[in-house]
Formats: structure tokens, C-alpha cells, sequence
């Protein structure tokens, strides 16, 4: 049966198979909670690559479904009228008059939907399947009709993700109750766990059949849940920063499921705790503060390594270290005696435990410098319309003179349901019969959206303080960065400060050559306009975001601002104020990335200070190379990954 | 589905509840604009909105909800003698995807087919006439959908000429758009039309969370019991709007008021005259909601953020968001009295 008695406590020497089985186990109590109330759950996503550990779980997610559920694979690319409904044209031009299809989504009703390739999702579709979700209705408004189709089903979206920006909408995700990392589930892990000698072990620890589940579908409308477990459920999610208030409620859904599951007419404790593992633990956004009385256990854990931030990647691919397990409080042999605790502190604790390690990582980080850096832009490819180029995104009637791009099978979708009217009307012309009859009301021309470019912004301090360190050093690094930029064929930019004004040595362009050239001849000396520097990138940002660009600034300087806005030389103070100043007023341009390259010989306070103003991920490279520095760019910056939709 | 949250058990959100009564009172102040966060209960509130105000006379059979006391609607087919009916605001959701034709109307296919009758069908628009048109995700609507809607929403009528129709009919509605910032921009253009605009946050204090989400779980259990526990809550609330409607035209609005939303306005430098003008107007509904005779400083005062936040140009060299901004100057303007 589903416990929420924690089951880790490793045997020596085996932890780690023993975790990566706490969260397969943790990943099949989801699958088998969301198997008794798919429609108020509302389903659940899945980060995994496409292999056989997804595969698993969906097997195993799907076995405990009673027969005859709907479940359909739906592309996340599909389109409207196959997902809502609309005009049925083959029917349409067969019958001669219109003829609704029903959506993907009203056909699902009572069962699962499965979206692969979650991440390639548009925002268009994800809001659309979001308001089905909320509703409980598919209403149609499309091609002359109007239908309403009631539909309630358990959305799986399988995310296949790789990088950080790269993910499921959160939307999306927002309305569903679980939220599954599989990403890093080793294969080999799975076959030791499934076939090795722990499959029996492990079909103890879990066996929930078919059967369960239709018995807990029958008791859940009698299950109850206290105050109690309302308040403990929604203190825990206030605790970990969980947005929004619908996680809770899914979290109580959670908890009558679980106590369904286990038979029980009340939500118990155990049932609560799981439910706060299950539902808020992935979505949290900072830890906890440590309650005083286990502090002596969890304020190392929380205070220490904050130093590197982007080197760190590539240490976490690999083998989790175990030591970076949460401390777990309270041991389940505690609980039970422990009357006096209070439940939420209960839940908070077990919620706490059962963050998922990376994410855990990342909101330790989250406590230091990268806080606010580039977090939460938005979709960072902005896009715009146009007719001509881009992708393709709809249609709209047209004419297709203008040079637009007719789109034949909407235009005939649009003709079809005429057909009969006018064989009628017109003269019968022998050589016409059989023909189609096209208006020109009837033309439909594709829309087209177009994806904006990534423009990266180089802002170089060519000043005597900067030239002396560094300044050949971020030539090449700008250079090295150019070719990978041309590759990719994003657009550069650069603009230089020195003396008393900034130059813009480049404007956007993609010629590498050009780019170059303009470096090569780049002098260095002079004072550090610092403030006119931030103002010059500012501006170009701004106009390259109102084109739909995304914008990457990335600072190369040591940030010792001697020169003021108004280009004099010796107020350091006021130099200083006013670069500040210009950093703050950077970070209000929406949707910008910015990266801070220190490049003074040792770490710099006041470089520090002004990469936070501008919302900037700092750098510091004292002893750093062209090509380390360009590593590190684009490690740290993420310099002009594609944007992902 | 069926039952909608009562409006009045939703939780805190002041503001935007105060900007829907408003809107409610007096619809020429414009539309509302609801942004916030994720799951906050922003279309809860306006799918709550039908439940809450008063049911409005209609012609029988009409589907361009015409009133029984204004003129007939030409291809409006009604029966000579209709009857009136009394129904509940029509509240219209905009499904993201909707299409043109089913948004402004189009050629009846059934009829042109069946019986080669050239007859209008009115579409999302009509249906919202004398009332509420709901766009959530505004800013993923489409943008020719867009220009549209405010088209309509500004002149109170839609205009039809397609498929060899030619069809005006009034589409009178309050637009209501809601989004999360963070998954697109709205344009200036768009932002401008809509009178208020209110920010929607998570709640801060977990009272308050535990409460919200007790009545979210209690509706979801037993939503008949739910709404009849809330009946005289809703019920008083309705009586204040209906009354409200009726002080309207008699509250004053002295000089003074006058020329502190000016000044407020000048102080901002919002563009052209609409800050001022809807200040008033939203000033004016929310002193008749609180009973008051003429509108003072305390009727400004609490809506001027809602009014002017979206209307301000943006400052590169101020790091402090709009509504921040907007206090400031109310601060510094009403702290002179």
C-alpha cells in the first residue's frame, strides 16, 4: 500500500540505489494518487528524456487505470481545430454542409492526455489547454461553430527538456498536481531496481492494482479532510515559497486520494505528509527557515557553498553527493510518539525532505548572489507577426495580391461548406461540372510569426586602467565569442568606452569580418566613462527589444567608474553614483540577460554592486584566458541560446 | 460545473473587486485589466460577476440582449409582442483560438445552405451586448483579434461587412482582460484603453492563504452548500451596486476634486486627457458605492493607482515600479490638503 513512512534509511553502503529507489517509488505514488482522481489532480509532468525510465512509469502509470479510459497521445504542436474542434472538411465536402469535429481534448473526457515533447509546446497552446483544464469545458468558438463539449481529464506532459530555460510551460504546469524528475533516473538504475533482486522488495513496498484504485475512486467522495490538514498543507507551501494559491488545494486533493488509497475514511497525518512530498515539494522556491530546534542540524547545510555559481554545472551531471541530502528531521519512529508537534511542522519537515536534490541546489544557490539575476524573463524569444516570414501560425482571410502566401487548404476549408449552394447558383457550364467553386472571399493567407533574433551586446572598457589588465584578453574573448555567435548566426553588437564618451564601434550586424575589423582597431587609455558605457548599451537594448530581439549584455570591465555622465574626469564619488545609476536603469528593460565579466585583478566590491544593480550575473576572472573567459560567458550568460518555445 | 465562486467569499483582492464594482456601477469608465500572478483568483472573480449583479431586462428571443426600453435592433428577430424576460448579466468568455467570424459574426451556414438565406449570425460580441466580455490570457490574444476588440469596445458598436453582409449592431460591454505579465507584454496602445487596471498578488499573510484555500476546498466539496452560505453576502453586495446605479447622476463632483486629478494627472505626466477623466468617473462610482453626495479626496485617492498605473511612460532612469511611482505623487499631492 502507499506509505508515507520515509523508507530510506539506507542500508550501509547501498544509499544510493536505495535514494534513486525512494524516488522511483516517489514517482510511482504519484502515478498511482493521479490513477484515482485524474480529473481533479489534473495530471502531472514528466522531465525525462525519451527512454526507457519515461517508458516505465507511463506503463506502470497506465496498468493502474481501470479498463477502458481514453488515453491519446496529443503532438504539441497540434492545432487548434484538432485539439478544440472545428470544421470536419472531409465530411464538410462529402455531405455538403458543415460538419463539427469533436477536439482531442473533448474526446479525452474521463481519461489521459499525453503531450510528448512538452517543451515544444507554444504558450498559445498551453494557455488554451490551461482554460480547458480550469473550465472543465471545450468551448468552441471557431469555422461558424459554437459547441461546448464538458471534458475532464488528466493531462501528462512529457518533458523533455535538457537545459534550465528549456521546460514545460509553467502555467501549465501551475494546474497540475505532480511534477516528476526523472531526468538524471539512471537506465542502468532502473533494470538493478525492476529485474535485479530488489523487484520483489520493491513490488512490496508498492502494489497498488487496478483494483485499489477503482475501490479508492469509489470512497473518495466520502473521504474527509480536517482544518487541521488544510492548515498544515497550506503553511508548508507558504513555508517553501510555493506561488499561487492552487497548490494546496491539489496538495489536498493529494492527501483524500492517498487516504483513499489506503482505505481510510479520514485524511491521517501520513496521508498529509505524503501528499506534501508529492505535490509542494518540487514546487518549491526557498527553504525553509530552520526551526530552532533541529538548527544545530540543518544551518550548515543550509549556509555553505555559496561560492561557485557556474562552475558548478558540470559537477551536478554527474553522481549526486550524498551528503547534499536534506537533513531529515524527524525519523518516521519519532512522529508517531511525538504528539506535541504540531502537523504542519510535521509536513513541513517531510515536504522539506523530499525536495528533489537539484532543485534543492539551486535554492541553496538562490540565497547568494545569482538571486534575481536573469530569473523568470518570460519566454525570451519575443516574437512578432508578419506575412511573409517566419513560421507559420494561422491564417487569416486575405487577399492573396498583397504578396502574402495563400494557404490552400484553409482557403478550401473555407470553400467547402459552399459547394452545394453554388453548383447551384451558377450557370452550368459543361467543361465546369466537378469543379470546385473558389471565391475570393474564400482565400486565406498564412500568417507568419517571426522568431526574434538574439543580438548579443558587447560593452568593452577600453580604458588605461582596463587596457593595462585585461584589455587584449576580452578582445580575444569577444572574438572567440564572435565566431560562435556567427555560427549560431546570432547578431553582435559592440560598443566601446574610453576618455570621455562611449563609441558604439558595431552596430548590430552578423559580418564577423566587420566585427573583428572594428576590434582590431579598438585603442585603449584614457578614463572610465563607466556611466556613459551602461546609458550607450542601454539605449541599443532598447531598440533592439522593441524590434523583438533578445538582448544579452554582457560587461567587460573593472568596474572603476572615474568619469561622470556629463564626460568629467576626477569625481570618482560622483562617476561612481552615476554608473550606478545607469546600472539600475539597465535592469529595467524587460526580458534583458545580462552578464557582469569583472576582468580587475582581483575580485572587485564595486563591480560586485553595480553587477547587481543591473540585474547581472557577476563574474569575476582575475587569472583568466580569452578562451576561459569565453567558457565562462557562456556557461554563466547562457549567450544567445536559442529561446526556447 | 454549472456554479460559479461567489464573488463576495473570495478572499482579500480588494483592489481588483473594488475595480469590478466599479466597472459594474458605471461601465464608461472603461474596462478592467487584472494582473498578477499565477492562480490568484483572477477568473474566478469575473466568472463570479454574473452571479453577483443584478439581472437585467431583455426582450425575449433577442440575441442582441436588447433592452426592452430602447428601439428594436434592425435583424434583430423578435416577435412583434415579445415578451421581457429577466436574466442574469451576460458575462462572455473569449476562448483563446476563438476565430473572427465567431467573434464579430458571420453568415448563418446552416440557414445560407438549407434554404440560400443570406442571415446574419451573430457572434461573441452580440451575446456580450450589456455586458461583460472576459479575455483571459489577454496578451496572447491574437493581435488582429485585438485592434478588434477595441475597436468595438470604444465605439459600442460592431460593424460587420463580409461575405456580402452588411450588418451594424450595438455590442455595449465592459471589457475584462486578465494576465500574467511575465508570459508576454501588452502593447501601450492596448494597455491605454482599458479604464483600471489592477495588480493581483499572492497573499503575504498565511491566515489569509488558509482561508482562501479552506473555501476553495469547501466549494469543490459541496458547491450548493457553498453558494447558500454566501447568498446574504452577495445579496447585500447587490443591493449597494443597484443603489449606487441610482445616486450616480446625483453625486457632485466639486472643483476641488477637479483639479487635484489634474494636477495628479500633470504631476505623472500621463498622455492626453483619459487619466483625468476616468479618475473622475471611477471617483464618482466608488462615492455613490460608499454612499456619499459628492467626491472627495478619499474617493481619489484609493483609485488612483488602478487609474493611472497603466498610463504612465516609462522612465529609464527610475528603478521604482509604476504603481510606486503613482503613490509617490499621491503622497506628496494630497499630503499639500
Amino acid at each position: 500500500m502507499v506509505a508515507a513512512g520515509d523508507k530510506q534509511e539506507a542500508p550501509d553502503g547501498t544509499q544510493k540505489v536505495a535514494s534513486w529507489g525512494a524516488v522511483w517509488q516517489l514517482a510511482l505514488t504519484a502515478a498511482a494518487v493521479l490513477a484515482v482522481d485524474p480529473t481533479r489532480l489534473s495530471g502531472a509532468v514528466i522531465r525525462s528524456r525519451a527512454g526507457p525510465v519515461r517508458d516505465a512509469w507511463l506503463r506502470e502509470f497506465l496498468a493502474m487505470l481501470p479498463s477502458g479510459a481514453v488515453v491519446k497521445r496529443v503532438p504539441s504542436n497540434i492545432a487548434d481545430g484538432r485539439l478544440l474542434g472545428g470544421l470536419d472538411l472531409a465530411l464538410t465536402l462529402a455531405s455538403g454542409r458543415p460538419v463539427a469535429e469533436r477536439g482531442v481534448l473533448a474526446d479525452c473526457d474521463g481519461g489521459v492526455a499525453i503531450f510528448p515533447m512538452a517543451e515544444r509546446m507554444s504558450s498559445y497552446t498551453a494557455a488554451k489547454l490551461a482554460s480547458v483544464i480550469d473550465s472543465g469545458v471545450v468551448v468552441v468558438e471557431r469555422d461558424g461553430f459554437q459547441l461546448r463539449h464538458e471534458t475532464a481529464f488528466a493531462a501528462v506532459l512529457l518533458d523533455e527538456g535538457i537545459e534550465d530555460d528549456e521546460s514545460a510551460s509553467v502555467a501549465l504546469a501551475d494546474r497540475l498536481a505532480f511534477q516528476i524528475d526523472l531526468s538524471d533516473f539512471p537506465d542502468r538504475m532502473l533494470r538493478e531496481e525492476l529485474e535485479g533482486g530488489n523487484a520483489a522488495e520493491m513490488a512490496e513496498a508498492f502494489a497498488v492494482s487496478v483494483d485499489d484504485v477503482i475501490a479508492a475512486r469509489a470512497a473518495i467522495r466520502e473521504v474527509t479532510a480536517s482544518d487541521k490538514v488544510i492548515e498544515a498543507l497550506t503553511a508548508t507551501a507558504y513555508a517553501l515559497g510555493v506561488d499561487g494559491m492552487r497548490a494546496p488545494n491539489l496538495a489536498i486533493n493529494a492527501a483524500r486520494a492517498i487516504a483513499a488509497l489506503n482505505g481510510r475514511r479520514e485524511v491521517s497525518d501520513d496521508d498529509v505528509q505524503l501528499a506534501g512530498r508529492l505535490v509542494l515539494a518540487p514546487r518549491a522556491t526557498r527553504l525553509p527557515q530552520p526551526p530552532p530546534e533541529d538548527s544545530a542540524e540543518s544551518e550548515p547545510q543550509s549556509e555553505e557553498e555559496p561560492e561557485q555559481a557556474p562552475s558548478e554545472d558540470n559537477s551536478r551531471d554527474q553522481e549526486p553527493p550524498e551528503n547534499e541530502k536534506p537533513p531529515e528531521p524527524l525519523e518516521p519512529d519519532e512522529d508517531k510518539t511525538n504528539v506535541d508537534q504540531p502537523l504542519e511542522d510535521v509536513v513541513l519537515a517531510a515536504t522539506a525532505a523530499a525536495i528533489p536534490e537539484k532543485l534543492l541546489l539551486k535554492l541553496m544557490m538562490q540565497g547568494n548572489a545569482l538571486r534575481g539575476a536573469s530569473k523568470s524573463s518570460g519566454p525570451s524569444g519575443q516574437t512578432r507577426n508578419s506575412s511573409k516570414r517566419g513560421r507559420a501560425v494561422g491564417s487569416v482571410r486575405g487577399d492573396i495580391r498583397s504578396g502574402a502566401r495563400m494557404n490552400v487548404l484553409a482557403t478550401l476549408r473555407a470553400a467547402a461548406p459552399w459547394q452545394r449552394l453554388r453548383a447551384q447558383s451558377t450557370v452550368v457550364d459543361p467543361d465546369r461540372v466537378g469543379r470546385l467553386h473558389i471565391r475570393k472571399e474564400d482565400f486565406r493567407v498564412n500568417r507568419y510569426q517571426e522568431r526574434g533574433e538574439t543580438t548579443t551586446l558587447f560593452v568593452v572598457d577600453a580604458s588605461g586602467s582596463a587596457a593595462l589588465n585585461r584589455l587584449a584578453e576580452a578582445k580575444g574573448a569577444v572574438e572567440l565569442l564572435l565566431a560562435d555567435c556567427y555560427i549560431r548566426r546570432d547578431r553582435v553588437s559592440v560598443i566601446a568606452f574610453r576618455g570621455r564618451a562611449a563609441e558604439v564601434l558595431l552596430p548590430a550586424t552578423r559580418s564577423l569580418v566587420r566585427a573583428k575589423r572594428s576590434l582590431a582597431g579598438l585603442p585603449g587609455g584614457g578614463g572610465t566613462p563607466l556611466a556613459n558605457g551602461i546609458d550607450a548599451a542601454r539605449e541599443m537594448a532598447e531598440g533592439l527589444t522593441r524590434r523583438g530581439d533578445t538582448v544579452v549584455v554582457v560587461m567587460l570591465t573593472d568596474g572603476k567608474a572615474n568619469v561622470t555622465r556629463n564626460g568629467v574626469g576626477g569625481n570618482r564619488p560622483l562617476a561612481e553614483a552615476d554608473a550606478l545609476a545607469a546600472a539600475r536603469s539597465l535592469r529595467q528593460i524587460n526580458g534583458l540577460r545580462a552578464l557582469f565579466v569583472d576582468t580587475s585583478p582581483s575580485a572587485n566590491p564595486r563591480a560586485e554592486a553595480l553587477a547587481n544593480a543591473m540585474g547581472a550575473t557577476y563574474l569575476p576572472l582575475p587569472h583568466a584566458g580569452a578562451r576561459t573567459l569565453m567558457n565562462a560567458v557562456q556557461v554563466a550568460g547562457s549567450v544567445g541560446k536559442a529561446p526556447a518555445r | 460545473m454549472g456554479q460559479p465562486f461567489p464573488f463576495s467569499a473570495i478572499v482579500g483582492q480588494e483592489e481588483m473587486k473594488r475595480a469590478m464594482i466599479i466597472a459594474a456601477i458605471d461601465p464608461s469608465v472603461g474596462g478592467v485589466l487584472i494582473l498578477g500572478d499565477r492562480g490568484t483568483g483572477k477568473s474566478t472573480a469575473v466568472r463570479s460577476l454574473a452571479a453577483l449583479l443584478p439581472k437585467i431586462p431583455v426582450v425575449a428571443g433577442s440575441r442582441y440582449n436588447a433592452s426592452p426600453d430602447a428601439p428594436p435592433i434592425p435583424g434583430d428577430e423578435v416577435a412583434a409582442k415579445a415578451k421581457t424576460i429577466m436574466v442574469a448579466v451576460p458575462v462572455v468568455d473569449l476562448p483563446l483560438g476563438a476565430t473572427e467570424d465567431r467573434v464579430v459574426g458571420a453568415l448563418d451556414l446552416e440557414r445560407a445552405l438549407a434554404r440560400g438565406e443570406k442571415a446574419f449570425e451573430p457572434g461573441l460580441l452580440a451575446r456580450a451586448n450589456r455586458g461583460f466580455l472576459y479575455i483571459d490570457e489577454v496578451n496572447l490574444l491574437e493581435d488582429h483579434l485585438v485592434d478588434l476588440l477595441i475597436d468595438v469596445a470604444a465605439s459600442g458598436e460592431n460593424v460587420v461587412e463580409r461575405e456580402g453582409l452588411s450588418i451594424r449592431h450595438p455590442a455595449r460591454f465592459v471589457l475584462i482582460g486578465s494576465g500574467n505579465p511575465e508570459e508576454g507584454e501588452l502593447r501601450p496602445q492596448l494597455l491605454d484603453r482599458f479604464g483600471l487596471s489592477v495588480e493581483v498578488r499572492t497573499p503575504t499573510i498565511l491566515d489569509e492563504r488558509i482561508e482562501v484555500v479552506k473555501r476553495r476546498d469547501q466549494f469543490e466539496n459541496d458547491s450548493l452548500a457553498f453558494t447558500a452560505k454566501w447568498k446574504s453576502a452577495q445579496d447585500k453586495t447587490r443591493r449597494h451596486i443597484v443603489a449606487a446605479r441610482e445616486r450616480l447622476s446625483k453625486v457632485q463632483v466639486p472643483d476641488a476634486a477637479l483639479r487635484r486629478a489634474a494636477t495628479l494627472c500633470m504631476k505623472l505626466g500621463t498622455d492626453g486627457l483619459r487619466g483625468e477623466l476616468t479618475l473622475i468617473r471611477a471617483a464618482r462610482a466608488f462615492a455613490a458605492y460608499n454612499g456619499a453626495d459628492s467626491v472627495g479626496d478619499e474617493h481619489l485617492q484609493p483609485l488612483a493607482a488602478s487609474v493611472l498605473r497603466h498610463r504612465l511612460r516609462r522612465d529609464p532612469l527610475d528603478e521604482s515600479g509604476s504603481t510606486a511611482r503613482v503613490q509617490r505623487a499621491v503622497d506628496e499631492i494630497f499630503a499639500i490638503a
